[in-house]
C-alpha cells in the first residue's frame, strides 16, 4: 500500500492561513488502512485546526469528507459539487490523490495534508517499512523475494557491503541489512548459487531516472463513443 | 586577494569578450583537442570544456582543464548536476581550483536519455540554481551546502550560468536570469543565437528588468557547418530554434560552408551592437578550425592583452 504520515498541525495551519472555508478530505484507500488520512484522521485533523483557531480568534471553518479513492476520477466527480462550497481542500490522500484531484477540479486549490512516505507494508500494529521503490523492472525472483533495491540502502545488486555487521546496515542498528536477509533466504532454499552471477549495471530507465511513466494499455483502453 | 580570471577581467574591464568550447572526445586521447585548443590560442579569452555533453561519456571536463592549465590557456570548466551529488560536486570543485581553474559554468544537463547510456540514474541531487548558490557560498561565505565551513577559504572564483532564450515561456526566461542573479552568477551564456529577433526581444526585457546590468551576458554562437547540422539542431537538440529562413538562406548559396560563416559572423556582429550584451561565445562543434577566421572577421581581433 502507498503508506503516507500526517504533516504537522502547524505546517497544515500555515498553508491554509489565506483560506477562510476548509474541508479536510480523508481517502478511502490506502491512507484509511495506514491510518494516516481516512475518515478517522479527517475528523481528528479538522477538530485540531477549528481548535487552533478558536485559540488564534480566527473565523476559519473546518468541515470533513471522505472520498473512496482521491486517485479516481469517477469519485472526485461524485463529490465535485459537494466541494464547490470551499475555498481549499485540505487532502489526505497521497500526493497521487492530491494531483488527481488537481487535475480533475482545475478551479479547486487542493493541498497536501499528508507526507507521501512509501510503499510499504505494516510490519505490525503501528509500524509500517518500506519494500517496493517501483522501479520498473522487478528483480525479487533474482533474491527470492526481497528486494535489494528497496532494501539494501545502497540498492546494491551484488552481494552485502563491507559495511554489514551482525545483519545490520551500516546506517543504523535498526535497519537490516538486505543482503543478509537475501543470504539467509537462499541457504534456507538451498538457491545461494544465485549470488554468484555478477549483475550487470541496472537499467534505470524503466525507474523514474527514465523520466514520468506512463503506462498504455491498448487492450484495456475503451473506445471512443464518436 | 587572488587576481581574477582573464575572463572575469576582460568582462569586468568593459572589453567585449570572447569564449571558445572544447568537446574532450570519447576517448582518452586528448591529442586532437589540445591541436583545436592551441589554433585558436591568440582568438579567445577562455575556453569552455563541456561536462559529458548531451549525456554521452567523454573525458572529464576538469581532467582536460589540467591539461589546458599546462599549456598556458584558461579553461571554464561545466559543471552539470545529472552526473554528481552534492558531495562529489563540491569536490571536484575544489579539486578543480586547487590546480588553478577560476571559471565555473554551473547548469543542469541534457537527461541521460538523450546519451550513450540511457539506464543510467540521473543525479540531480542539486539543480542548477542550487549549485550556483552552492558555488557562492563556499566562496563567500566559506560553507558547504550542509553548512560545515570549508578549512581554507576559495579564492576569487568566477561563477557562471547559462540562459535559454529559445526555451518556454518565452515571457518567464528573464525573471529565471534574475534568480540565477540572485542564486550568484557573474556571468551567463546564452543556447545558441539563430533567432536573433528573439535574442533581441529577450534582451529588451533583460535591460527593462535592468538585469544587464548586474550579469555579464555572452551570446552563443555556432556556424553552421551543413544544412544536415542545421537541420539536425532544429528538430533534435532541445530548447533551440533555428529559423526556416536561415537554412533557405546558406541552401541557397554557392558556398555553403562560407555563407554559414557569414551568418555566423554577421550574428557576432549584431551582438556587439546590442546593449547589455558583453561577449560571445563561439561553439564551433566538429568546425573549431574556423574559430580563429570568425573572430577576426567579427572585428574582434587582436584580443586585448590585459595584465
Amino acid at each position: 500500500m502507498i503508506v503516507g504520515e500526517r504533516k504537522p498541525l502547524a505546517e497544515i495551519a500555515a498553508m491554509l492561513a489565506p483560506f477562510k472555508k476548509i474541508c479536510v478530505l480523508g481517502c478511502g484507500t490506502c491512507v484509511t488502512v495506514c491510518l494516516s488520512g481516512g475518515e478517522k484522521e479527517a475528523a481528528e485533523t479538522a477538530a485540531a485546526l477549528s481548535l487552533l483557531w478558536q485559540k488564534e480568534g480566527k473565523e476559519t471553518e473546518a468541515s470533513t469528507l471522505t472520498m473512496l479513492r482521491q486517485c479516481e476520477y469517477e469519485y472526485i466527480d461524485d463529490l465535485a459539487e459537494r466541494l464547490n462550497e470551499f475555498d481549499a481542500v485540505l487532502s489526505l490522500a497521497c500526493g497521487v490523490g492530491v494531483q488527481t484531484m488537481t487535475t480533475r477540479l482545475q478551479d479547486k486549490i487542493v493541498l497536501p495534508g499528508l507526507n507521501t512516505t512509501f510503499m510499504g507494508y505494516p510490519v505490525e500494529q503501528g509500524v509500517w517499512t518500506e519494500n517496493c521503490l517501483g522501479c520498473g523492472n522487478c528483480v525479487l525472483d533474482m533474491t527470492l523475494g526481497i528486494c535489494p533495491i528497496t532494501r539494501c540502502s545502497k540498492s546494491m545488486l551484488n552481494g552485502p557491503c563491507g559495511g554489514s555487521q551482525e545483519g545490520k546496515c551500516e546506517i543504523s542498528k535498526d535497519v537490516d541489512c538486505a543482503w543478509q536477509l537475501i543470504y539467509d533466504r537462499l541457504i534456507k532454499l538451498d538457491a545461494l548459487e544465485r549470488m554468484e552471477t555478477i549483475q550487470p549495471p541496472k537499467d534505470w530507465s524503466t525507474s523514474h531516472h527514465g523520466g514520468v511513466r506512463t503506462t498504455v494499455r491498448e487492450d484495456v483502453k475503451l473506445e471512443s463513443s464518436e | 586577494m587572488n587576481p581574477a580570471s582573464n575572463l572575469q577581467k576582460m568582462l569586468d574591464g568593459g572589453h567585449f569578450a570572447v569564449s571558445g568550447e572544447l568537446g574532450p572526445p570519447k576517448s582518452a586521447d586528448i591529442e586532437t583537442l589540445k591541436h583545436h585548443a592551441d589554433e585558436m590560442r591568440n582568438h579567445v579569452d577562455a575556453y569552455n570544456i563541456t561536462d559529458n555533453q548531451t549525456a554521452i561519456v567523454r573525458t572529464s571536463s576538469i581532467g582536460v582543464a589540467a591539461t589546458l592549465m599546462q599549456m598556458g590557456l584558461e579553461p571554464t570548466v561545466q559543471m552539470t548536476v545529472r552526473d554528481r551529488n552534492r558531495i562529489c560536486l563540491q569536490s571536484d570543485l575544489l579539486g578543480a581550483v586547487s590546480f588553478g581553474v577560476r571559471n565555473f559554468l554551473c547548469l543542469q544537463g541534457d537527461h541521460a536519455k538523450f546519451g550513450n547510456e540511457p539506464g543510467s540514474k540521473n543525479v540531480n541531487d542539486l539543480d542548477s540554481m542550487q549549485l550556483l548558490e552552492t558555488v557562492k557560498n563556499m566562496r563567500d561565505k566559506g560553507v558547504f551546502v550542509g553548512g560545515e565551513e570549508l578549512e581554507h577559504p576559495l579564492p576569487n572564483i568566477f561563477i557562471g550560468s547559462v540562459v535559454n532564450p529559445f526555451a518556454d515561456p518565452f515571457e518567464y526566461r528573464p525573471y529565471r536570469l534574475a534568480k540565477k542573479i540572485a542564486a550568484g552568477t557573474q556571468f551567463v551564456q546564452t543556447q545558441c543565437i539563430f533567432d536573433i529577433d528573439r535574442f533581441e526581444r529577450w534582451m529588451e526585457k533583460v535591460r527593462a528588468l535592468g538585469l544587464h546590468k548586474k550579469v555579464h551576458i555572452i551570446g552563443g554562437v555556432t556556424p553552421i557547418k551543413s544544412i544536415g547540422a542545421a537541420r539536425y539542431m532544429q528538430k533534435n537538440v532541445s530548447g533551440m530554434i533555428v529559423p526556416e529562413e536561415l537554412i533557405t538562406r546558406i541552401k541557397g548559396s554557392e558556398n555553403k560552408k562560407q555563407e554559414g560563416l557569414n551568418v555566423c559572423v554577421e550574428t557576432i556582429q549584431r551582438l556587439q551592437e546590442i546593449e547589455g550584451v558583453a561577449g560571445v561565445h563561439v561553439m564551433a562543434i566538429a568546425w573549431e578550425e574556423v574559430v580563429p577566421e570568425i573572430v577576426e572577421r567579427s572585428g574582434l581581433y587582436p584580443r586585448p592583452k590585459l595584465a
